[in-house]
């Protein structure tokens, strides 16, 4: 239902995020090395993308991009129409886990990003998203004291506080054991029902892909292209062994797997 | 014994006072053996401190010394701590004035005494003033590294929920980086304490350092000596278990193994 919903926005309504003729290269040691080669997305509003590749083919590199901290070498990330030129507070880049602020407890870091709000409507605010992410009787704890898989929710809150329509996620439950993992995803799309910002997720495991997301972007090796972008019409929850969602999976281990064979 | 095992509370108390105990045996009966005239024996020794504390000089030395020291180090660290963090925030800034801070930091501070004296006479200034000195370039040094050593994911979350830069560095940075501030605070007061006592040997007459210097030159009293020896090691022992206990605020934990 929602993926049906999200693409007849994608196609009637201006898209909330698109890269046009995007190319990054770095220099290293006097030559530039090519790493995103001519990328054209167009993400909808409220929809949930992933993007998998092969390792190293540069898929942080466009999530950085998109996010504002690199510049492109040339072509354009467009967020509403506007040139992105830099981060900003609309749009949070979540890290595994690695981007929460140890010296801050729970409700220190969930605050962080609120200090322009009036003290009542933070106060709501630390207490919704603790709720929301589970991290009741956390409050006062630091970082130190928290497992992986509360440290990574702890980072999704303190990008949700802020109320940001978009979010990027760069191999947020990669290095999360695999049962949290699991729990991890259902909550995500838990919050992404209740919360409807736009996502743009990295991962190399198809499997997450294919459970996530509307549409799934598959990147080429270096330098990358949009190999192909497959649409998910699979409605949550979903059931990992019918035979569409398989089919799905399948197609996208191939298109993967031919391009490693080149 | 476990060496993993946490040791138990009493046994924390315990071994360090018995080996305290047997060092003073040790002496002492080495003192007994060697027919020694010179040396003091623990005894002599400690009739002496309690000779210094009837006349009223125990307290006022040691307090002396620890002023000096406070003077000196707080300049150190109330001017070095904003310098190191600039340096460390402008790498450009840092690679400019690192020659000359690299070339000044290995000129033990008792080579300054005569430029020290120069500039300021023989008094309180020139003490104050090598302790500042002895104090400053280890807590520039760990400032600077401190700052260049905070993760860039920590810049980048700053970054990304809108702070500014003067925001950026009080809110990331310095927190950050503060528990490598605190560990070269603590390396340049153990430093500090070293520089005071030569420091009163020869530009002050007062301290534990004019101490030592004035019981042997009148008289070659070294009950005395070797009392102004015992407590310069017990309060530079004090002052260090006191700066540890910095460690246990919550908000630099994180960034202390347990041994430091
Ligand atoms: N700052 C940089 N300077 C130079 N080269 C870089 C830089 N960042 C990334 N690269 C190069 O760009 C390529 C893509 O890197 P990127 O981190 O985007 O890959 P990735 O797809 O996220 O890989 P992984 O799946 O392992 O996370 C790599 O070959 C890397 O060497
Ligand atoms: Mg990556």
């Amino acid at each position: 239902m929602a993926g049906i919903e999200t693409d007849k926005r994608a196609e009637t309504a201006q898209p909330k995020l698109s890269t046009e003729h995007l190319t990054v290269a770095f220099g290293r040691n006097g030559k530039t090395t090519p790493v995103l080669n001519d990328i054209n997305l167009a993400v909808g509003k409220g929809e949930f993308l992933c993007v998998v590749g092969p390792s190293g083919c540069g898929k942080s590199t466009l999530l950085s991009t998109m996010a504002g901290f690199l510049s492109p070498t040339s072509g354009a990330v467009k967020i509403d129409g506007e040139v992105v030129n830099g981060p900003d507070p609309r749009r949070i880049f979540v890290f595994q886990e690695r981007g929460v602020f140890p010296w801050l407890t729970v409700e220190g870091n969930i605050e962080f990003g609120l200090f322009h709000l009036p003290g009542a409507e933070r106060r709501r605010r630390i207490i919704h998203y603790i709720q929301l992410v589970g991290l009741e009787g956390f409050e006062k704890a630091y970082p130190a004291e928290l497992s992986g898989g509360m440290k990574q929710r702890l980072e999704v809150a303190r990008a949700l506080a802020v109320n940001p329509d978009m979010l990027f996620l760069d191999e947020p439950f990669g290095s999360l054991d695999s049962i949290t993992r699991l729990t991890m995803r259902k909550e995500l799309l838990r919050i992404w029902e209740a919360e409807r910002n736009t996502i743009i997720f990295v991962t190399h495991d198809i499997d997450e892909a294919v459970q996530l997301a509307d549409r799934v972007a598959v990147m080429s090796d270096r330098p990358a292209r949009i190999q192909g972008i497959v649409k998910i019409d699979i409605e949550h929850p979903r059931d990992v062994s019918s035979p569409s969602y398989l089919e799905l999976r399948d197609g996208i281990s191939q298109q993967l797997g031919l391009a490693h064979k080149i | 014994m476990n060496s993993l095992a946490e040791p138990r509370k009493w046994e924390r108390v315990f071994w360090p006072v018995l080996a305290s105990i047997a060092f003073l045996a040790l002496w002492h009966f080495c003192v007994i053996w060697s027919h020694t005239k010179v040396f003091p024996s623990p005894l002599a020794v400690e009739k002496g401190m309690l000779e210094l504390a009837r006349k009223g000089l125990l307290l006022r030395y040691i307090a002396d010394s620890l002023r000096r020291v406070a003077l000196g180090f707080g300049a150190a660290a109330v001017l070095g701590i904003p310098v190191g963090l600039t340096l460390g925030w402008y790498p450009a800034a840092n690679q400019v004035v690192n020659p000359v801070l690299q070339m000044l930091r290995p000129i033990s501070p008792l080579a300054w005494i005569p430029v020290a004296i120069v500039f300021f006479g023989v008094g309180d200034t020139t003490a104050v003033f090598l302790i500042f000195l002895s104090a400053f370039f280890p807590i520039v040094v760990a400032c600077v590294s401190g700052v260049s050593n905070v993760p860039s994911v920590y810049r980048r979350a700053g970054r990304n929920f809108g702070l500014n830069p003067a925001q950026l560095l009080a809110r990331v940075v310095f927190p950050a980086a503060l528990p490598q501030i605190i560990i070269g605070l603590r390396i340049a007061l153990g430093i500090a304490w070293l520089v005071v006592v030569a420091a009163e040997m020869i530009a002050v007459d007062s301290g534990l350092g004019y101490l030592v210097i004035d019981a042997r030159n009148s008289g070659k009293r070294y009950d005395l000596v070797v009392a102004a020896m015992l407590l310069i090691g017990v309060i530079g022992l004090a002052l260090d278990l006191c700066f540890r206990r910095l460690r246990n605020i919550r908000s630099v934990r994180w960034g202390f193994r347990n041994e430091w």
